[in-house]
Order: structure tokens, then C-alpha cells, then sequence
């Protein structure tokens, strides 16, 4: 038997090495926002396991990125801890925020869960904003400081941006691989038919508190790179009509498709970048391709290319069937 | 006691605001499962549309009103139904959800981009001034406000209650297949609830937007706010609404003075997150059967 290499997995191990090299020429305007759409990918990576494999509607990501930039803008800069711990404090600290919101998902299901959720981020955001001893309050947080690493200085953009590159490709396949595990079929039961799945002696219980808080995880390990990407944080990106595009993210991307964070974030963090040309318009172009394309299709963009390759399919074998039909008339004649 | 009696009245008078925008959530979201996570922006739109139709366009303000509310229907009474929740419901609840989160970002930026992205005095339709109620310093407007809105939501309860059309809606929220066999035209009463929310939008804008200005960003706040009053009301009712309109002005304006101004965006959402965890059929509401 030979073992077929799962085509996600190919995307990310080919595009590694290419999105390595290619950026090189760019200035440090162009890094930044490359670097903002891996970052945002990762954050969208964890939603989409809440939203797109276990079906929890979660309208808090951009919370969490909250969480995990503020944990380690204020640990590096005040504290003098060293980036990869805060990186890893965020994340947990996210994970146990994420738990301790995943409670209510186990008592109340569709929009009440949005709301719920909703509520969480706009306090995150009214944290943030009125406590200033902490956070620096609307002020913000300036000159975070970009990691030294194994004696690596990641100061400028070209090696932040390959930095921000590992962590992702990392982030990736640990994301891949707990898909592909038995904790990714039962994330899906969960979204397909929860009340069958726990008939079935799945633990409902533990499923669904383990996809929001390693989806929030994510989302945490997706602030401590976006707090020295940025170098200077304010509540204002936290706020919830962030959390809305997050939302908008993954879904545009097609929500449940491994590869649909990285076209989403592409489509909400950079298509706004480029659209920079239209003047203080592109917010409103980018909410507009949006609208379209929902209309267009609701299973978002990777949504579509699989129809289009069902089709494709299908047709092909159509026409199979077309080319043999002669034969089998011709042997039924006989 | 004054402070607290002057508290009661305009946390009576926001409350009546938020229970308009509440209440046409809840129609609409009866009708066609439409959650409407843009219905703050369609009350910020109203007022915008307003000064902006007065000022491009060098109309009299009251012509203006008239211009901005015409539009505002045509636009997200019938355009709204026509054009996103009509292509988007047939792919299910949350496509369309998500869609209503796309078009709040278009609204609120378009205002930003296309008006201004400052505050704008809006012109109060009432005199300013304060009447002494026991003792009390009430503003006038608070008071018009409230009476305003209430008035509204009276009237439109008398309509659904009391008229044929009214009742036809009713029964078009309850039971659109039965009333399609009745041969109520159900498509028509839907738009009528669309229309019906774009107009109670408009009128919560004209009323709100005095108090706070007139602003691109006012719509996550009020809409909020009217998410909170339609959940602690009872998502499927209008009384419902209207009661949780009145709690959540009433918890907003007291928790501003006696919590922490900071945190009174706070203590509304923890009133929520209380009321879903443990009475999430709202105050007034019927528990859902849940589907299996």
C-alpha cells in the first residue's frame, strides 16, 4: 500500500520555501503586511477549528489576539521576559480563558453562543481601554520589542518576517496533525450531529471545552507575534468589529477547509492594503467583495473551487460513461 | 433621590430607544431567521443620511428627514430583503448572520468615508429645558422621547393586534406554511416586517442621535444594546423586547452613575451573559423546544 501525501500537507510544505524566499525584494511596508497575513492566518487557523470543524459560533477571536498581544507586550516590555516564554504564557493563558468561555457553549448553542461570546470580547476590549495601570488604556502600548532568538536579531523585517514564517508553518502542521487524529474526527461529530456523537459515547463535554480553547490558543499565539509585528498596541484592534472579521475570515475562506484561513486572511489583511489606492475607500470596497462573494458562495471561496471540481469530476465521468455506452449496449445486443 | 429620579427617567427614555431598534430585531428575525447583527448601524444610518442630505444636497432640515427616511427604506427595508437576506436565507441562518456582519463594517465605514468621520450635532425635535417632576430636574427631551417611542410601539402593537394586516403578519411570524395555504401572500407581509423594522430604525435614529451625536461608531453600542434587550426580553416577542428595552436603559444609566462610566457598556453584557446561562427564554419569552 503506498500512503498518498494528504494535499494539505503538500500546500504547506511547497509553500514554505517559496513564501521564504519570495518576500525577499520587498520593502518593509510589503514584509509588514505579509507578515500581518501569516499572523492573521494563524489567528483564523484556531477559529476556524471552533467554527468551521466544530461548529461552535465564535464571535471572540479577536479577543484573544487581545489577550495574547497585551500578555506579551506586558511581560517582554515591563517584565523583561524573553519572547518565546510570553509566546507560550499568551497561548496558555488564552487556553484557559478559552476554557472557562467554552462553559457557556456547553449549556447554549447557535446565536446565544454568538452572543455570549460577543459579550466576552467587548469586555476584553472595555479591559483593556479603562485599565491603564495595566494597559496603557487608550494610550496604548508603544516600543514592544522585537525577540532576540538563539542570538538571532529579529529587529528588522525580512528576519522578523521569516521568523513569523517558521511559527506559522509550526502552528500549521501541529494543526494539521491534530485534524488528522482522532480529536479531529470527534471535533466534526460534534459539528454534524453533537446530540448522535454523544449517543455514540463521544465526550461532548470535553470536545467541545477543548475546541474553544485551543482555537483560542491560536488566537493568543497569534497576538504575541502580532504585538512586536506592530511594535505598539491600543484596544482599538480588539474591538468587536474585529471580531466580526475574523468571523468573516474564515468564513469567505471557506470555513471547515484547512487551506481556507490562509485565502480568508489574504482576502481581509491584505486585499484592504492593496485596496489603499482607492484612498479612505477601501474598507468599503473590501466589505462590498465580501458581500458579493457570500452571495456568490455562502461555502466561501475554497467552497467553490471544490464545487467547481466536483463538477469537473463529475463531468469526466459522464463522459466516460458516454464513451462506454456503446460497448455495454453492443455486449448487451450479444 | 433627585439624581436618582432624573436616572430613572433617561435610562426610561434610552430604554424606549433601544426597545424600537429590539423590536424590530425581533420581527424580523420572527418572519425570515434573519439575525440581524447590523441592526445598531441601521440605527446609526437614519441620522447620518439626515445631515448628509441636508448638508450635500442644501435641503431644509425637515425636507431632509423626509429625503434621508425615504431612502433609508428603499434601501434597507427593501433593498436588505431583496438583495442579501432573499439570496443568502435559502443557504441557512448563519450564512446570512454573517452576511448582516459584512454589511454592518460596509455601513458604518460608508458613513465614516461618505459624511464624516467626527461626531455632528443632530437637531433636537423637541425644546430644550427641564420640568420639575417631584422635585426633580427632568429634561424635556428624556421626557418626549420616552413618549415618542412609546407611542410608537403602541401603535404598532394596535396594528398587529387590531388590524387585518396586522394579524396577517402574525400569522405569517408564526406559521409561514399555514399561512401560505391560507393564501395570505407571505412574501409580501416579510417585506412588510422589513419595512416595519427600517421605519423604527429610522424614528430610534432621530430620537438617539440629540443625545449622543450623531456618529459612524454609534452603531456597536446601540446595537448591542439591542441584542441585549431582545435576548433579556425574550427573542420571540415584542412586549419582550419592549421590557428588556426598559431594563437594559434603566442597568445602562444607573451602572454609568453608581458602577464606573469605563465599565457601563459592562454591567449590561453580564446582565446578558446571567440571562442566557440561566433564563435564556428572556423574561417574557417561551422556551424553545429544542430540535434533535
Amino acid at each position: 500500500m503506498t500512503t498518498r501525501l494528504d494535499p494539505n500537507l503538500a500546500v504547506i510544505l511547497l509553500a514554505a520555501p517559496i513564501l521564504w524566499f519570495a518576500p525577499a525584494g520587498f520593502k518593509a511596508y510589503g514584509l509588514y503586511v505579509v507578515s500581518l497575513w501569516l499572523v492573521m492566518s494563524i489567528a483564523a487557523m484556531g477559529l476556524n477549528l471552533t467554527l468551521g470543524y466544530a461548529g461552535l459560533k465564535s464571535l471572540a477571536q479577536a479577543g484573544f489576539i487581545g489577550i495574547g498581544a497585551y500578555t506579551t507586550a506586558i511581560l517582554t516590555k515591563t517584565f523583561g521576559v524573553s519572547w518565546p516564554l510570553a509566546f507560550l504564557a499568551s497561548g496558555a493563558l488564552s487556553f484557559a480563558v478559552g476554557v472557562v468561555l467554552g462553559f457557556p457553549a456547553l449549556r447554549v448553542k447557535f446565536h446565544y453562543l454568538a452572543f455570549v461570546t460577543l459579550a466576552f470580547a467587548m469586555f476584553v476590549f472595555l479591559v483593556a481601554r479603562n485599565e491603564e495601570w495595566l494597559t496603557g488604556g487608550v494610550y496604548g502600548f508603544s516600543n514592544i520589542p522585537r525577540p532576540v532568538i538563539f542570538g538571532l536579531d529579529l529587529s528588522r523585517a525580512l528576519p522578523f518576517y521569516r521568523f513569523v514564517l517558521v511559527v506559522t508553518v509550526v502552528l500549521s502542521l501541529a494543526m494539521w496533525w491534530l485534524l488528522r487524529s482522532p480529536w479531529g474526527r470527534a471535533f466534526l461529530a460534534l459539528r454534524e450531529n453533537w446530540m448522535r456523537a454523544a449517543s455514540l459515547g463521544v465526550d461532548i463535554r470535553t470536545y467541545t471545552l477543548m475546541a474553544f480553547a485551543i482555537g483560542s490558543a491560536w488566537g493568543g499565539f497569534a497576538g504575541a507575534l502580532y504585538a512586536p509585528l506592530v511594535e505598539f498596541i491600543d484596544p482599538a484592534p480588539f474591538a468587536i468589529s474585529a471580531s466580526f472579521v475574523m468571523l468573516l475570515t474564515v468564513v469567505v475562506g471557506g470555513s471547515g477547509f484547512f487551506l481556507g484561513p490562509f485565502v480568508g486572511a489574504f482576502l481581509s489583511f491584505v486585499l484592504p492594503e492593496l485596496l489603499r489606492v482607492t484612498g479612505g475607500w477601501y474598507l468599503v470596497v473590501y466589505a462590498s467583495v465580501v458581500l458579493v462573494l457570500l452571495v456568490i458562495c455562502p461555502t466561501g471561496i475554497l467552497g467553490l473551487v471544490e464545487r467547481a471540481r466536483d463538477r469537473l469530476s463529475q463531468r469526466r465521468a459522464a463522459a466516460l460513461r458516454d464513451a462506454a455506452r456503446p460497448m455495454l449496449e453492443g455486449s448487451e445486443a450479444r | 433621590m433627585d439624581q436618582l429620579i432624573q436616572l430613572l427617567i433617561a435610562g426610561l427614555a434610552t430604554g424606549a430607544i433601544y426597545a424600537l431598534a429590539a423590536i424590530g430585531f425581533t420581527l424580523v428575525w420572527q418572519t425570515s431567521q434573519t439575525i440581524n447583527f447590523a441592526q445598531g448601524e441601521f440605527v446609526m444610518l437614519p441620522a447620518i443620511l439626515a445631515l448628509a442630505a441636508r448638508d450635500l444636497l442644501h435641503l431644509p432640515f425637515w425636507v431632509a428627514l423626509i429625503v434621508a427616511t425615504a431612502a433609508f427604506l428603499a434601501l434597507f427595508g427593501f433593498g436588505f430583503k431583496r438583495f442579501l437576506v432573499d439570496p443568502m436565507l435559502k443557504h441557512g441562518v448563519l450564512p446570512l448572520a454573517i452576511a448582516t456582519m459584512a454589511l454592518s463594517i460596509l455601513m458604518k465605514e460608508g458613513a465614516k468615508d461618505g459624511y464624516s468621520a467626527q461626531a455632528a450635532q443632530f437637531p433636537s425635535m423637541v425644546p430644550e429645558g427641564v420640568v420639575s417632576i417631584v422635585g426633580a430636574a427632568v429634561s424635556l427631551r428624556d421626557i418626549a422621547v420616552f413618549v415618542v417611542a412609546v407611542a410608537a410601539i403602541v401603535a404598532l402593537q394596535l396594528f398587529v393586534d387590531r388590524t387585518r394586516l396586522g394579524r396577517t403578519m402574525q400569522a405569517t411570524a408564526q406559521n409561514p406554511t399555514v399561512a401560505r395555504i391560507l393564501g395570505i401572500r407571505v412574501e409580501r407581509m416579510i417585506l412588510l416586517t422589513f419595512l416595519i423594522n427600517a421605519a423604527l430604525a429610522a424614528l430610534a435614529s432621530y430620537l438617539i442621535s440629540p443625545i449622543y451625536l450623531a456618529k459612524f461608531s454609534n452603531g456597536e453600542f446601540i446595537g448591542l444594546s439591542a441584542f441585549i434587550a431582545a435576548i433579556v426580553g425574550g427573542f420571540n416577542q415584542v412586549r419582550g423586547a419592549l421590557a428588556g428595552g426598559f431594563v437594559v436603559g434603566l442597568v445602562d444609566n444607573l451602572a454609568a452613575a453608581y458602577v464606573s462610566s469605563g465599565y457601563r457598556t459592562a454591567v449590561p453584557l453580564a446582565l446578558l451573559v446571567v440571562f442566557i446561562l440561566f433564563k435564556p427564554e428572556g423574561l417574557l419569552g417561551r422556551r424553545e423546544e429544542r430540535t434533535v
